[in-house]
């Protein structure tokens, strides 16, 4: 019955040693480190790829098996970019689908910046696709050239009579494919401006194509950095400080000597590292371990310190964001007033897989093996830590369990801890023993870096003719980019990543004033999915919103009226009308339900979305959202049906934040820690969604986030529909 | 020491591993099966679902010591019936998968709904699929793949 027996024994992968340290135990059965690099890059395809006998610029190699592997220089965190970026090169190399090969690029800021962010090589912001889709059509456009070059040369004929079509490069019957000529092309001149196909010759972009990752991500087979085993390798969990701020003041690591597999004990920023043969060897050794914390300068605010901050700040005015005309004059002066407060938490990212970083450094260079979100950044970050130059740094990436903008973090917290603890090792003498740090899903979520908190006050002024003349906007939150690595982005002391989504404002209001307090409180901030539009989006759609019903007017065809030039949000929003039947009164629920439907519309990243939910609110206030239908522009959607998941997707990430999330804070601590108190969306709580793409021939821009903002502001305004309060505080409930 | 098997090969745990090890952590650190994901440790998110004795079980909350000898269990990289085939069929025509990280325990609640059950209703399935999170939020294709999957099966 049985083909294997393997033995699991103390021995065999534990050895009892001191804190202290002592001789290093192998472990059994794993690959080597070059194995497994070279594994956990080639996610795509056949296994061993043949050495590249092509490589003609950084972004793909063709061996002589015919495989062309695209080397994708983003982090694929479920978003579609080892399959978006593929397909440019191969629509435009003219190369089968089936040839195509996926590795993830090293850490190479010359070769692989991000191209709207300057210097930088990093995935965010839901450009990859946007930044380079130029990029890597001409990178396909070369290769073909060259391949095409070399057979007619071979054949001597003129290189415009020759043909490529799924792979074979042909000239009437004579024939070749990639491999066959690559040898040759390596050797052709580079084409100083390749000619990218017109649209029309479009094969991929465009259609449907499957991903490269669907099937190692079905079988178990795909490789995260928690799945990392490397020679000797010992994992390291973090004892953390009771509250952001508080020091360590000494360690008593006396209980940890009973304890077996326990390695080391090193210090790290936040708190101190225990280091095991195993993971489970160095949770129990972190759970055992005692710290005594030095609390002078910890924070003590919990949330309601938090909001009464945020009040005695709204109060007055703030940084000027955008100014318009004369809100303060046209809002005096108006027929009819609306003013409202809203209220946003603390968010956790809660990616599925936990933060984790595996760094060996052997004293001189360092290899680092992690879902790599802002990869020259973060090697920046380990270099300094190890004190030596970033170019020893090597990155392996591996697939990110999601991310959501947590591992892209401004000051690289997690990969500077992981890089602590082998400096830690290399000081006691144990240089080149690689470490998995991993996070549990508790210090994921007390570790920090949120989604800000944040107050709005609004005021919006109807004339009497019921149009809206007056807008003001203030918001009080914490600044994400001031006293990060990226604090010059502040500008005129506005964070743009705090008022994205309502300075931009696209309605057509006459006055209008924006303006930002950013509250300095130790609650660690950074982006989260859409950033600022998480909010911004949900008070801006809700008091639009208001303002209609105020009007009496219908609310889409007030957003129209003040979208005129707007062309993209104006597009989505008139198709996901059309598409949900909004002309069409919604069929009513069982008896002593109520439904309603809600609509909005928002641009982030240069993508326009629009969605419309339908929800059914029950006798006691509890209420489902039954159905979203969803309209995007978002240029030329390079794969349709990638599209269509990153609005499903984003759909219902946001709604589990509009639903139930909310970090709050204790005693300068947070309070939930696991997904029992930190509720997330469960397929029970799904709706139905349908995704409709506005047809577009414009560049392509972002989807990874543009399908978030709207859909809390979309349910909220259905409620209101259904004859329930205008909800103003998140996440939403209705229950008194 | 105690005994069991993991898709079929024996495993012999000597007695002076931790009782207290959970199941996923003998698998994932000491076989080096890393299928079976690590989210949450407390039987939340299903992320680290295996069969035991053909069950779906949270391998994160199952002690070594209360493995019983001789025991069955299956992870993904075992899986190996026709309803699995079916669902990991269908999760790559649909494209199911985001980053993929929740999958394993998707696949594998899938399959032994199907196993038990032809034609699962959208109840069934929420019945079925509820512990397992998916932070990717790909519910909506995991709903039309498992109907797929059952369509596929006859
Ligand atoms: S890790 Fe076991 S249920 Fe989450
Ligand atoms: S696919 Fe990312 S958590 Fe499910």
């Amino acid at each position: 019955m049985h083909r294997n027996r393997m033995e699991v024994t103390r021995r065999a992968f534990l050895k009892v040693v001191g804190a202290a340290g002592g001789g290093l135990t192998l472990a059994i059965g794993i690959l080597p480190a070059a194995a497994l690099a070279a594994a956990a890059n080639r996610v795509a395809g056949a296994g061993a790829a043949a050495a590249p006998a092509f490589a003609p610029n950084a972004f793909l190699t063709i061996a002589r098996d015919s495989s062309v592997t695209v080397i994708v220089k983003h982090v694929e965190v479920g978003q579609g970019t080892y399959t978006g970026l593929p397909t440019l090169v191969a629509d435009e190399l003219d190369a089968a689908w089936s040839q195509v090969r996926v590795e993830g690029a090293p850490a190479d800021a010359k070769l692989y910046h991000n191209l709207l962010w300057g210097p930088m090589q990093g995935t965010g912001g839901s450009t990859s696709l946007a930044e380079a889709f130029d990029q890597y059509r001409a990178a396909g456009a070369a290769a073909r050239a060259m391949l095409v070059a070399a057979a007619a040369a071979r054949w001597r004929v003129p290189a415009d009579t020759i043909e490529v079509r799924n792979g074979i490069v042909s000239h009437g019957t004579k024939k070749a494919t990639f491999g066959e000529l690559a040898a040759d092309a390596a050797k052709q001149p580079l084409p100083a401006s390749p000619a990218v196909k017109d649209p029309k010759r479009f094969v991929y972009i465009g259609t449907h194509v499957p991903r490269t990752d669907s099937k190692v991500k079905s079988t178990g087979t795909a490789i995260y950095t928690q799945d990392i085993h490397l020679q000797g390798m010992l994992t390291a969990v973090v004892a953390r400080a009771p509250r952001f701020g508080a020091q360590v003041k000494s360690i008593d690591a006396a209980a940890l000597k009973g304890l077996p597999g326990i390695r080391f004990v090193v210090e790290v920023p936040h708190g101190v590292a225990v280091v095991g043969n195993s993971f489970w060897d160095a949770k129990k050794g972190r759970d055992a371990l005692k710290v005594t914390w030095d609390d002078a300068s910890g924070f003590r605010y919990s949330s309601s310190d938090i909001l009464a901050e945020f009040r005695r700040q709204i109060a007055a005015p703030g940084t000027i964001a955008r100014s318009e005309g004369d809100a303060a004059k046209a809002l005096a002066g108006a027929a009819r007033k609306l003013d409202a407060e809203f209220e946003f938490p603390y968010l956790a990212h809660a990616a599925m897989e936990p933060m984790n970083c595996v760094v060996r450094y052997d004293g001189d260079r360092a290899e680092v093996w992690n879902g790599e979100q802002f990869q020259t950044a973060d090697q920046a970050a380990i270099a300094k830590v190890l004190g030596i130059a970033p170019e020893k740094v090597a990155i392996h990436q591996l697939f990110g369990g999601g991310s959501f903008g947590r591992r892209a973090n401004p000051h690289s917290d997690y990969v500077v801890e992981a890089a602590t603890i082998v400096k830690g090792l290399a000081v006691q003498g144990q240089r080149g023993v690689p470490v998995k740090l991993v996070w549990t899903r508790e210090d994921d979520m007390h570790a920090g870096y949120y989604r800000p908190a944040s107050l709005h006050s609004m005021h919006a002024g109807l004339d009497a003719a019921g149009s809206l003349v007056a807008w003001q906007h203030r918001i009080v939150t914490q600044s994400i980019l001031a006293g990060s690595p990226f604090a010059a982005m502040v500008a005129n002391g506005v964070d743009p990543t705090s008022v994205e989504g309502a300075a931009d404002i696209g309605y057509a209001i006459p006055n209008l004033a924006v303006d930002l307090h950013s509250p300095e409180i130790a609650v660690p901030v950074q982006w989260w999915r859409s950033v600022g539009h998480t909010h911004t989006a949900f008070a801006v759609e809700t008091f639009i919103d208001e303002a209609a019903q105020a009007a009496g007017k219908d609310p889409v065809e007030f957003r129209k009226a003040l979208l005129a030039h707007q062309p993209r949000q104006l597009a989505a929003l008139t198709l996901a009308a059309d598409k949900a039947g909004w002309a069409k009164p919604l069929a009513p629920g069982a008896t002593g339900t109520k439904r309603g439907r809600g609509v909005a519309v928002h641009k982030s990243f240069n993508t326009a979305v629009a969605e419309i939910a339908e929800v059914t609110v029950a006798a006691d206030g509890s209420f489902k959202v039954d159905r979203v239908v969803c309209a995007v522009e978002c240029g030329l959607a390079v794969n349709p049906d990638i599209v269509r998941a990153q609005m499903e997707g984003g759909i219902g990430y946001g709604l589990a934040a509009a639903l139930f999330g909310e970090i709050t804070i204790k005693d300068g601590a947070p309070v939930q820690s696991n997904f029992n108190d930190y509720r997330v969306l469960r397929i029970n709580e799904m709706p139905a969604v349908e995704v409709h793409i506005v047809p577009s021939a414009a560049k392509p821009t972002g989807v990874g986030e543009p399908g978030v903002p709207p859909i809390a502001p979309a349910v909220a305004n259905a409620i209101a529909m259904a004859g329930g309060r205008r909800l103003r505080r998140l996440p939403l409930t209705l229950a008194a | 020491m105690s005994t069991f098997f993991v898709n079929r090969n024996r495993v012999d745990v000597s007695s002076d591993v931790a009782p207290d090890t959970p199941l996923l952590w003998i698998l994932r650190d000491s076989l080096k099966l890393t299928g079976t994901k690590y989210g949450c440790g407390l039987g939340l998110c299903g992320a680290c679902t295996v069969l035991i004795e053909g069950k779906p079980a949270r391998s994160c909350q199952v002690p070594l010591s209360s493995i019983r000898l001789g025991t069955d269990v299956t992870t993904i990289e075992g899986l190996a019936t026709r309803e699995a085939r079916a669902v990991q069929a269908a999760w790559q025509k649909l494209d199911v998968p985001q980053c993929g990280y929740c999958q394993s325990g998707q696949v594998i609640s899938a399959a032994s709904l199907l196993a038990g059950n032809r034609r699962p209703s959208d109840a069934d399935i929420d019945r079925a699929m509820a512990g397992n999170i998916c932070r990717c939020a790909t519910y909506v294709r995991i709903r039309a793949a498992i109907k797929e999957a059952a369509a596929t099966l006859g």
